[in-house]
C-alpha cells in the first residue's frame, strides 16, 4: 500500500470510545478462568516436587485414592510415552517423568469432589525421591563441575566441547569488527545480569476441563492463545486437536506467560480418569511463580567501540541466559535485539541457552530485548558520560531510520526511532530542573512484532449491525480497536460492531495474542473480511438497481452510484441491504485467512527522573517519559496504556523484582508480599507521547505496541541512578541494598 | 554464513543457489549443504528486503536482499 494512502484522517481511527467490555469488568460480570463451572465438576490439585533436582523412585497414591470424593489420580504414566522434539518438553514440564527438574516441578495430580479434599489427598501420596546435585545459576550451570541436567537436550547447533547444559548457541554479526574498534577513540567492555522475572499477571492460571473415553473433549480457559492450548494439550495426551474444542474466557493479564500450557492437560487427563466429570484447577498465587514460566536470567557481556564525537564504531555481545530446566531462553530475540537501533558499521553476537533447575521460561513482552537493552543502553550511556556527550545527541547520531542495514541484518523500511528521539528532546520534562541526589536517565528500546496464522469472520446482521469474529483473546484492548477498524471500513458506528473472541470450532487456526499482533493482525484481517462484505453489499445493490457491479460504490455506510453515468439511485444503506440479504441471495459475510506478513517494527525512548535516597538506597521514580512509534494508534488510549503498562514492568523488573533461591534450590519468594512488583504508590503518572510513523504493512498503518514499552525502563532507571549517584549498577535488580552498596562503594567505603 | 554455520557449509562464508521461490531457495540451500537442515526444519522467519515475508511460495528476484533469521514471535 503507497504511503499516501494511509496518511489521512480519518471518521473513527484515532478516536477514544468506551471499551466494549468495560461495563462487564468494573462490575465484576466478566468471566475469568476461575469464574467457570459445571454440573457434575471436580476440583483438581496438584502435587508439586520440593526439589530441585531428584529422581522419583516411587510413587503411592493408594491412600489418597482410598479418601471418600478422590475420584482420579493421575502420574506421567497416565500419559503417553514416545513424544519428541517440544511436544516432550511440553509433556515433561507438565508433569515430571523419571526426574523432578525444578522447585514445584508436577509429579501427581487429583481430582476430587472439592478443593479441600483434593488439596488433603496431595498430602496422602507418598513421593519417595532421590535428591539429586542442583544448579540454578546460568554461568554456574557451564562450569565443568556443574550437574548435567539432561545429558543429550543440546541441538544441532551447539559446538563441540561445551557442557551439555548449553543446549543452544548462536552467532551472527556483519562488518570487520577489528577495524571498527580500530577506528574508535575510546573502547569499553562490562558485563551485566539481569535475574529471571515473573509476568507478574494478576489472574493465576484457570482452566475446567473434561475429556471423555472417546478422546472428545472441551475446556475453558484463561489464555492468550487457544488454538496453541489445543494443539499442546493434544499433543501431550494423544488425541486429536480437533476434538478438543476449547474456549477463551477473560483474561487478567498473560504478557506472554500465557501462550502455553501448564495445568490444562492435568485437567483433561484427570477428566478422563474421572469417567469424563469435568475438573476445574485454579493455580495460587505460589504455583504460579514456583511452576510457571518466568522469563530468562541473563549474564552478558558488551564491547562497544565509539568516536569522540558519539558514533559508534563496533559492537559485540556475548549473551548467556538460562530458560529453566528445557530449551527456550530467549538469546536469539535477545541479541537481535542488542544492536537494532543504530547503524554500527561492525557488530558481532554470540549465545548460549543453558538449562539449569529452574521453572520452562515462557515468553514475557518482547522475550529478551530487555536484558540486551540493559546491556548495551547502559554501556553507551556510560560512555557518553565518559566523552562529556548528550545521551540524546549520541542516540539521534546513531539512530536506525529507513534504509539503514540492521545490525541483525535486513534493511529497514519505514521506522519511527529518529522521530521518537526528537519527539522526547522536545518533551517539557526534559527542562525540568533536577534537584540534590536527582538524576536523569534515558534509553531507547525496539521490537519486531510479529503478525502469525490470523484468521477472522465477520458477518452482517439482519439490522445491519455487525459482528466480527476473532481469534486473539483480548489483553490490551484489541476488540475495541478492531471494531473502529471494521466501523471505519464499512462507514458505520463504532457502536453498530460487536467484536467477539471465539473458541477454536468457530475459526480456522489462530496463534495467541503475542508478539504485539492483535490488533495488527486480527484488525487487518478483519478490514479485509469487511471489504470483502462491501463487494457482496454493492453486488446485491447492483443487482436491485439493474446495473453492473464495478458501477456501485460504498460511502458512508451505503452503497452509491459510482458516478453520473452509473445511473441516479439513492444511497442504498447498510441496513436496508441486511433487511433484504435473506431475499437476495441469502446472509452477507466475510472472512479472511492469512499468515499475516507486513509488520512494522516498534522503536521508543524513555526518559526517567530518580531521586536516590543515600541513606537508604531507595530509587523514588520522581517522572517518567515514554515515547514510542506505533504507526498509527486506532484508539490512543489503549495505545498509552500498553506504554504505562510496559513501562510499569519495567521499572519493577529494573528496582525490585528477582527470583531469590535458598542454597537448596528452592525458590524463597514465591508470593507478591516478596516478590515486590510495583504497586500504583510507587509510580508516577506515566507520560506518553504517541508518535505515528505509518507501517505500510497496514491498511492503517498499525504497528504493534504491546512490547516495545518494557524495554527501555531496565537501563533507563540505571543510567538515572548513576547520574544522581555517580554509582553503576550493572546488576538487576537495583534494590536498595544494592544501591546502598553501591554508593557506599562508589564513596570509597 | 557467520562462524556458526560454516561448520555445515564446508567452510562456505558464501553460498550459492538458483531459486524461483523462497521455498525452492530453501530447498535448495538443504540440497547444497545437508547440514542447514536442521536449521531450516526448526523454523525461519524469511525476511526479503526488509519485510518478513510468510508466504514461503512467494518468487524471488536476483536483487532482493533476504535474510534467515530464527523464528520470532513474541510474548
Amino acid at each position: 500500500m503507497a504511503k499516501d494512502e494511509i496518511q489521512r484522517t480519518y471518521r473513527l481511527i484515532g478516536t477514544r470510545p468506551d471499551r466494549p467490555d468495560g461495563l462487564d469488568k468494573v462490575t465484576g460480570r466478566a468471566r475469568y478462568g476461575a469464574d467457570v463451572s459445571a454440573p457434575g465438576m471436580l476440583h483438581g490439585a496438584v502435587l508439586r516436587s520440593p526439589h530441585a533436582h531428584a529422581r522419583i523412585l516411587r510413587i503411592d497414591a493408594s491412600k489418597a485414592l482410598a479418601l471418600p470424593g478422590v475420584k482420579a489420580v493421575v502420574t506421567r504414566a497416565d500419559f503417553p510415552t514416545g513424544l519428541t522434539g517440544e511436544d516432550w518438553n511440553l509433556q515433561e514440564n507438565t508433569i515430571a517423568g523419571e526426574v523432578a527438574l525444578y522447585d514445584g516441578h508436577a509429579v501427581a495430580a487429583v481430582a476430587a469432589t472439592s478443593r479441600l479434599i483434593a488439596q488433603d489427598a496431595l498430602r496422602l501420596i507418598a513421593v519417595d525421591y532421590e535428591i539429586l546435585p542442583h544448579v540454578t545459576d546460568v554461568d554456574a550451570a557451564m562450569r565443568p563441575d556443574a550437574p548435567a541436567i539432561r545429558p543429550g537436550a543440546a541441538d544441532h547447533s551447539v559446538p563441540e566441547g561445551l557442557h551439555p547444559n548449553v543446549v543452544k548457541y548462536i552467532d551472527f554479526g556483519h562488518g570487520d569488527l577489528e577495524a571498527g574498534f580500530a577506528a574508535a577513540d575510546l573502547v569499553r567492555e562490562q558485563s551485566y545480569t539481569t535475574e529471571a522475572t515473573h509476568q507478574g499477571y494478576i489472574e493465576p492460571h484457570a482452566c475446567l476441563g473434561q475429556l471423555g473415553a472417546d478422546g472428545k473433549g472441551e475446556m475453558w480457559v484463561c489464555t492468550q492463545g487457544h488454538w496453541y492450548i489445543r494443539r499442546m494439550a493434544a499433543a501431550v495426551l494423544g488425541i486429536e486437536a480437533a476434538q478438543l474444542r476449547v474456549t477463551p474466557s477473560e483474561i487478567g493479564g498473560g504478557f506472554g506467560g500465557k501462550t502455553t500450557i501448564f495445568i490444562e492437560p492435568l485437567a483433561l487427563a484427570l477428566s478422563r480418569k474421572a469417567g469424563g466429570r469435568p475438573v476445574k484447577m485454579v493455580m495460587s498465587r505460589a504455583e504460579v511463580f514456583r511452576a510457571t514460566g518466568p522469563t530468562a536470567s541473563a549474564a552478558m557481556k558488551v564491547r562497544i567501540g565509539m568516536k569522540k564525537d558519539g558514533t559508534l564504531t563496533a559492537g559485540q555481545a556475548e549473551f548467556r541466559m538460562q530458560g529453566g530446566a528445557f530449551p527456550g531462553a530467549p538469546v536469539s530475540s535477545a541479541l537481535y535485539c542488542a544492536f537494532a537501533s543504530y547503524a554500527i558499521p561492525a557488530v558481532a553476537h554470540v549465545g548460549y541457552d543453558v538449562l539449569t533447575n529452574r521453572p520452562k521460561c515462557a515468553a514475557y513482552r518482547a522475550p529478551g530485548s530487555p536484558m540486551a537493552a540493559f546491556a548495551v543502553e547502559s554501556l553507551i550511556d556510560e560512555m557518553c558520560r565518559e566523552l562529556g556527550l548528550d545521551p540524546l545527541e549520541v542516540r539521534l547520531k546513531n539512530a536506525v531510520r529507513e534504509g539503514t542495514k540492521s545490525s541483525y541484518g535486513p534493511t529497514y523500511g519505514p521506522i519511527g526511532l529518529v522521530q521518537s528521539l526528537q519527539a522526547a528532546q522536545a518533551h517539557p520534562n526534559l527542562s525540568v530542573p533536577l534537584g540534590p541526589n536527582q538524576g536523569r536517565g534515558v534509553a531507547a528500546g525496539f521490537w519486531f512484532n510479529h503478525g502469525g496464522e490470523t484468521s477472522v469472520s465477520l458477518a452482517i446482521g439482519e439490522d445491519g449491525t455487525v459482528t466480527v469474529s476473532v481469534g486473539t483473546p483480548d489483553i490490551g484492548g484489541s476488540r475495541a480497536s478492531i471494531a473502529l477498524m471494521t466501523a471505519e471500513t464499512l462507514g458505520i458506528a463504532y457502536e453498530n460492531v460487536r467484536v467477539n473472541v471465539v473458541e477454536t470450532g468457530a475459526l480456522g487456526v489462530n496463534e495467541p495474542t503475542h508478539g504485539s499482533r492483535a490488533t495488527f493482525a486480527s484488525g487487518k484481517a478483519a478490514v479485509i473480511a469487511a471489504r470483502h462484505a462491501i463487494a457482496e453489499m454493492c453486488r446485491r445493490a447492483a443487482a436491485a438497481w439493474g446495473i453492473d457491479p464495478e458501477a456501485v460504490d460504498w460511502q458512508d455506510g451505503a452503497a452509491v452510484p459510482a458516478g453520473p453515468n452509473a445511473g441516479k439511485f439513492p444511497p442504498m444503506p447498510i441496513a436496508e441491504i441486511a433487511a433484504r440479504m435473506g431475499s437476495t441471495g441469502g446472509p452477507i459475510s466475510g472472512h479472511h485467512e492469512v499468515t499475516a506478513g507486513g509488520v512494522g517494527a516498534s522503536f521508543g525512548v524513555h526518559v526517567v527522573d530518580v531521586e536516590v535516597d543515600p541513606e537508604t538506597g531507595r530509587t523514588t521514580v520522581l517522572r517518567y517519559l515514554v515515547v514510542q512509534d506505533a504507526g498509527r494508534a486506532i484508539h490512543p488510549a489503549y495505545v498509552e496504556g500498553q506504554y504505562q503498562g510496559g513501562a510499569a514492568q519495567g521499572i519493577g523488573w529494573a528496582l525490585n523484582e528477582e527470583y531469590i533461591h535458598d542454597a537448596e534450590g528452592r525458590l524463597l519468594n514465591p508470593v507478591f508480599l516478596d516478590y515486590r512488583v510495583p504497586v500504583a504508590s510507587d509510580l508516577p503518572m506515566i507520560d506518553t507521547v504517541i508518535v505515528e510513523v505509518p507501517n505500510p504493512g497496514h491498511p492503517y498503518g498499525v504497528r504493534g505496541v504491546g512490547e516495545t514499552g518494557i524495554t527501555p525502563p531496565l537501563p533507563a532507571l540505571a543510567n538515572a541512578i548513576a547520574a544522581a549517584t555517580g554509582a553503576r549498577l550493572r546488576s538487576l535488580p537495583m534494590s536498595p541494598p544494592k544501591v546502598l552498596a553501591a554508593i557506599r562503594a562508589q564513596r570509597g567505603g | 554464513m557467520w562462524s556458526g554455520l560454516r561448520r555445515v557449509t564446508d567452510g562456505q562464508t558464501v553460498v550459492s543457489v538458483q531459486a524461483e521461490t523462497l521455498q525452492q531457495m530453501l530447498e535448495a540451500l538443504v540440497a547444497a549443504h545437508p547440514g542447514l537442515a536442521p536449521y531450516i526444519r526448526a523454523g525461519v522467519s524469511v525476511s526479503v528486503n526488509g519485510v518478513i515475508v510468510t508466504d514461503l511460495l512467494s518468487p524471488v528476484d536476483p536483487g532482493d536482499e533476504i535474510y534467515l533469521m530464527q523464528y520470532l514471535k513474541g510474548g
